[in-house]
């Protein structure tokens, strides 16, 4: 099994979803980021201050699935999340020992 | 009622006095929006308690320090109304029971210290903070109130009474008074941890939004109110108001695009403030055409007045000096030149043909007030300073000042320990005390 993780911009979210939805994907989880790449952040004014925001907001998936859909599903996500401009995040993933399905004990590929 | 009475004059002077205490609670969000998250209940209870220390200390013996008769030069009064007693129920102010008079006037004594708390935002303690407003409306507020508007037939304020100095609502002894004061308080207590290198972006704009529109609303009971009679003088008054902080928003908002790219909501807020200011003591005595220009040069000028504490390395949290002090002496100094001498008051200014007179009688009430404010101010602050400490220990403030001195915090986003604090309580009642202490 993979964890595949990716970093996107938040209004790409609902396009990620659909693609992962159309792909077969049952489960997954989002939380709201925050973080930078090579573009940093951006500048803010106020009454005459200029405040550097390096920390911009991003919202985190992750996915579990087998490792032979890991690659295919990877392309999805990026694919989906892609807008071309500065900022668009990251996809990555590890290789994942277990899963267990809380509410019924099973385990493995199972669980997903 | 006596001759003399009129029932409109004092339905409206009582509606402004309402209008004008609703200006301190604004003031507390406008404030409130503008600081860190971890200090923002310090910040609006800053201002909150002037409602309560003034408002006892105006009936014990502020309303008889300012407007009572006269103790002589026109420096203090006297005390024959100490503990208000002695006003007579049907005693009149003109054409409005004295009591209306005294209501009125104290929403001014309660919404100046609590312009001063801005300057010194994240880092005073509240005990030091409480008795410094005390102190400060006894020693400053109160004769400089009456130097001002304690008018008596040439036998009131030397300022106002006897030299000519115009401040038809609160230029000199509001905004320059508070200004100054926050000026001082801000050298005493010395800069926030952080200054100049960490961020320190307004946590709520919504709030700073909320607070400079319920001050602009408050605010035509502070100016039209100043009348103390429902008139023309009232009327110009009003519409004076309005288009000032008009202009001083786009005043402020050309500046903000020309220097720095944008147009800020902080910066429209505070353009809106910085007019309100600089219209306060001219707006008897101006027309709605030099109300435009007043409005324009205090927006500008306020906006770019500051980046002062940026350049001196003073930290004037929350822009006391710039928009108080500065948009104060703008308004007040500009009457000298736009005054038409048929609004409120007779005296012309330079543009309208009444010569330099009048604008040196303005530049003394500025000197005057902020000097003394300055002074007095500073003292206070260092005398609290050595004695019960100004300042709150290096940890409390970079932790947040409202834990510490309040024990509450002004947002709980922390659903997990909201459904903790439940499960908890649920088998015993634990009374609320003893949670609180738990949970710290």
């Amino acid at each position: 099994m993979k964890l595949i993780t990716a970093v996107i911009k938040p209004h790409r979210l609902d396009e990620v979803k659909d693609a992962l939805q159309a792909f077969g994907v049952h489960g997954l989880t989002v939380t709201e980021a925050s973080g930078y790449g090579r573009q940093r952040g951006h500048t803010e004014v106020y009454r005459g201050a200029e405040y550097t925001v390096d920390l911009v907001p991003k919202v985190r998936i992750e996915i579990l699935v087998d490792d032979e859909d890991a690659e295919q599903l990877i392309d999805v996500v990026v694919k989906a999340a892609r807008t071309g401009k500065i900022g668009d995040g990251k996809v990555w993933s590890v290789p994942v020992e277990t899963a267990v399905r809380v509410r019924t004990g099973e385990r493995g590929p199972d669980a997903l | 009622m006596p001759d003399g009475f009129s029932a409109g004059d004092t339905a409206f002077v009582f509606i402004c006095a309402a209008l004008v205490m609703l200006m301190t609670p604004g003031l507390a969000f406008f404030y409130g929006g503008m600081v860190r998250v971890k200090s923002t209940l310090n910040m609006l209870v800053m201002s909150f308690i002037s409602l309560a220390i003034v408002t006892v200390l105006w009936v014990l013996y502020g309303y008889t320090l300012a407007f009572g008769p006269d103790a002589g030069a026109g420096l203090i009064g006297n005390l024959d109304y100490l503990g208000m007693r002695g006003i007579d129920l049907n005693a009149l102010t003109g054409t409005i029971p004295v009591t209306g008079f005294a209501a009125f006037q104290l929403m001014f004594a309660i919404i100046t210290p609590a312009l001063i708390s801005g300057a010194i935002a994240d880092r005073a303690k509240f005990a030091a903070w409480s008795l410094f407003v005390a102190l400060w409306v006894t020693i400053v507020y109160f004769p400089v109130a009456h130097w001002v508007f304690f008018f008596d037939g040439g036998n009131g304020g030397w300022l106002g009474d006897r030299n000519g100095v115009i401040d038809f609502a609160g230029g000199t002894a509001v905004h320059i008074n508070a200004g100054a004061a926050g000026l001082a308080l801000a050298l005493v207590l010395g800069k926030r941890i952080g200054f100049k290198k960490d961020p320190m972006r307004p946590h709520s704009l919504p709030l700073v939004m909320l607070g400079s529109g319920l001050l602009w609303f408050g605010w035509f009971g502070f100016n039209a109110g100043s009348a103390l009679a429902a008139n023309g003088v009232a009327g110009m008054a009003f519409v004076n108001t309005q288009v000032a902080t008009a202009a001083a928003v786009l005043g402020w908002l050309a500046y903000e695009k020309i220097r720095h790219g944008a147009f800020t909501t902080l910066g429209a807020a505070s353009g809106a403030v910085a007019g309100l200011v600089a219209i306060t003591p001219a707006c008897g005595s101006v027309s709605p055409l030099g109300s435009i220009a007043i409005g324009l040069i205090a927006g500008a000028l306020c906006a770019a007045a500051i980046s002062l504490k940026y350049r001196f390395g003073f930290d004037d949290s929350l822009d006391v000096v710039g928009v108080h002090l500065v948009g104060g002496v703008v308004g007040s100094l500009l009457i000298g030149l736009f005054a038409t001498g048929h609004v409120g008051q007779t005296a012309s200014g330079l543009f309208y043909g009444g010569g330099l007179e009048q604008l040196g009688k303005q530049a003394l009430g500025v000197v005057v007030v902020l000097v003394y404010s300055f002074v007095l101010s500073w003292l206070l602050g260092q005398a609290i300073q050595k004695t019960i400490g100004f300042r709150v220990a290096e940890d409390v403030e970079v932790s947040g000042i409202d834990q510490a001195e309040h024990a509450e915090s002004a947002y709980d986003f922390t659903a997990v320990g909201a459904s903790l604090a439940r499960t908890q309580a649920a088998p015993v009642a634990v009374p609320a005390e003893k949670t609180e202490v738990d949970a710290r």
